[in-house]
């Protein structure tokens, strides 16, 4: 690894592809928005594919936080200045990735439910759900069902997902999934819910497709019930 | 605080310990003994339900009844859960603000104004522990804007105020940039539900009105 003797700063531009990746992991890791930055600008002028940099080095680097978060090495804290670092991150991948025209594996709309202004959660999802190659449409907090519906008639969604962070307000995602249900909306539209007063068994009662603990776990059942869906939709035709 | 005298325990949050001190204290509940779980809990809900019943298993090798001092607290219910099993009943509602404010306005402020951020007399003085230095602003001032950009107020329900405690509540809005509000709860509300749910025969004077009273606390 090359250090630079002037300091005890790493000097990014002298490390080999897989240093520097490992090296921007660890940086994400301690919340280094710059550093974040400098090497994503690195990789990109080294010839690497935005979506290379975005899946090999900052949604994987995510991926360890979280798995650190859950496992209580990690507190809120310290994820929020490592989100706070991909977005450094996304800033210079996201004009490249839509320029390449990458495919997006879904569409999702998210937001926090009424009567709640809590959206540290949603924006960890909101981010990591872009990262892994999903079109997200947030409609921020504090949202009645109304926004719900406006925003699914206008985007069609593969799946909408709804925040809580109060156990008062997490009983209206029932109110959005009935509504859903009335409308004829519901079996088009896969439902995720999370937030931190939230477990699977609200989630079940409900009637959400799946509860999210966490924004890794988040992406990982959003592309599985996407894939589920398409080879529903596959057997389908062919029946 | 536990005392073989008592027949009675109270477990609970180490946000009330000082406020339930005072009541038992006023009240001479002398048969009532009080322990209490470190407030910082809070920050972990998952992990108050289990605590509460290591404390209510310690609580039955010496106590005849036991009543839990804790709001469901962010435990989606599972608090409950806990409870029934442990045969145990814990205070009403979802958080302590309610128990002070009274649910009905504490549900309405709530829907009028859901960027409200509560502080009571403990959060007052403990702002910079239990809130500041928890959630890493201390060491990352950038962060405050993340936890408080959909705040619009500091509302303030205190039990016993003092100029200090209000002078204080005041800076830490001001540090928020949120707006004020100050609303007297007192301690009616808590002492209420603990004459409800605690047996008290044993009590020597229940005709005590604590707001007579809140001059020598």
């Amino acid at each position: 690894m090359a250090i630079d003797d002037s300091s005890d700063d790493i000097n990014l531009a002298e490390l080999d592809d897989k240093e520097l990746s490992l090296q921007m992991q660890d940086d994400l890791y301690d919340g280094l928005n710059n550093e974040i930055a400098e090497g994503t600008s690195i990789l990109l002028d080294r010839g690497w594919h935005p979506q290379k940099v975005l899946n090999e080095v900052l949604v994987e680097g995510m991926r360890i936080v979280g798995v650190d978060f859950r496992d209580g090495v990690l507190f809120v804290p310290e994820v929020l200045l490592s989100a706070n670092a991909m977005k450094a991150g996304m800033s210079l991948l996201k004009p490249l990735l839509a320029e390449t025209g990458t495919s997006v594996i879904g569409k999702m709309v998210i937001g926090t439910v009424k009567g709640d202004i809590h959206d540290i959660g949603k924006n960890l999802v909101s981010m990591m759900m872009e990262g892994a190659g999903f079109e997200v449409i947030d409609i921020g907090i504090n949202n009645p069902v109304e926004n719900y519906l406006m925003a699914i008639e206008e985007h069609k969604p593969d799946i909408l997902g709804m925040s809580a962070l109060l156990t008062t307000t997490m009983p209206y995602m029932g109110t959005v999934i009935e509504t859903l249900d009335k409308e004829n909306l519901r079996s088009e539209t896969i439902v995720l819910v999370g937030g931190a007063p939230l477990n699977e068994e609200f989630g079940r009662a409900v009637g959400a497709d799946a509860y999210c603990r966490d924004a890794a776990v988040t992406v990982e059942i959003a592309k599985q019930l996407i894939e589920e869906r398409v080879s529903q939709h596959q057997q389908s035709a062919i029946q | 605080m536990l005392s073989a005298a008592s027949s009675a325990l109270i477990i609970c949050c180490g946000a009330l310990a000082r406020e339930i001190k005072t009541l038992i204290r006023l009240n001479q509940w002398y048969h009532i003994a009080l322990t209490a779980l470190p407030a910082e809990l809070h920050n972990h809900p998952e992990q108050i339900p289990e605590a509460i019943r290591q404390k209510i298993g310690e609580g039955r090798k010496q106590y005849k009844r036991i009543f839990v001092a804790y709001a469901d607290c962010g435990t989606g219910g599972v608090l409950d859960q806990v409870l029934k099993e442990e045969g145990v009943e814990r205070l009403p509602g979802v958080h302590c603000y309610g128990l002070y404010a009274g649910e009905s306005r504490f549900q309405s402020l709530q829907e009028q104004t859901p960027g409200s951020f509560y502080l009571t007399d403990f959060l007052v003085k403990h702002f910079q522990r239990l809130v500041v230095e928890s959630l890493g602003i201390d060491r990352h001032p950038q962060l405050k804007s993340l936890y408080f950009n959909h705040y619009t107020e500091v509302v303030y329900f205190s039990q016993q105020p003092t100029e200090a405690l209000l002078l204080r509540a005041r800076e830490i809005a001001d540090q928020l940039l949120l707006d004020f509000t100050h609303v007297e709860t007192g301690l009616r509300g808590m002492e209420k539900i603990l004459e409800q749910k605690i047996p008290l025969r044993e009590s020597v004077n229940l005709s005590l009105n604590l707001d007579q009273h809140r001059r020598v606390v």
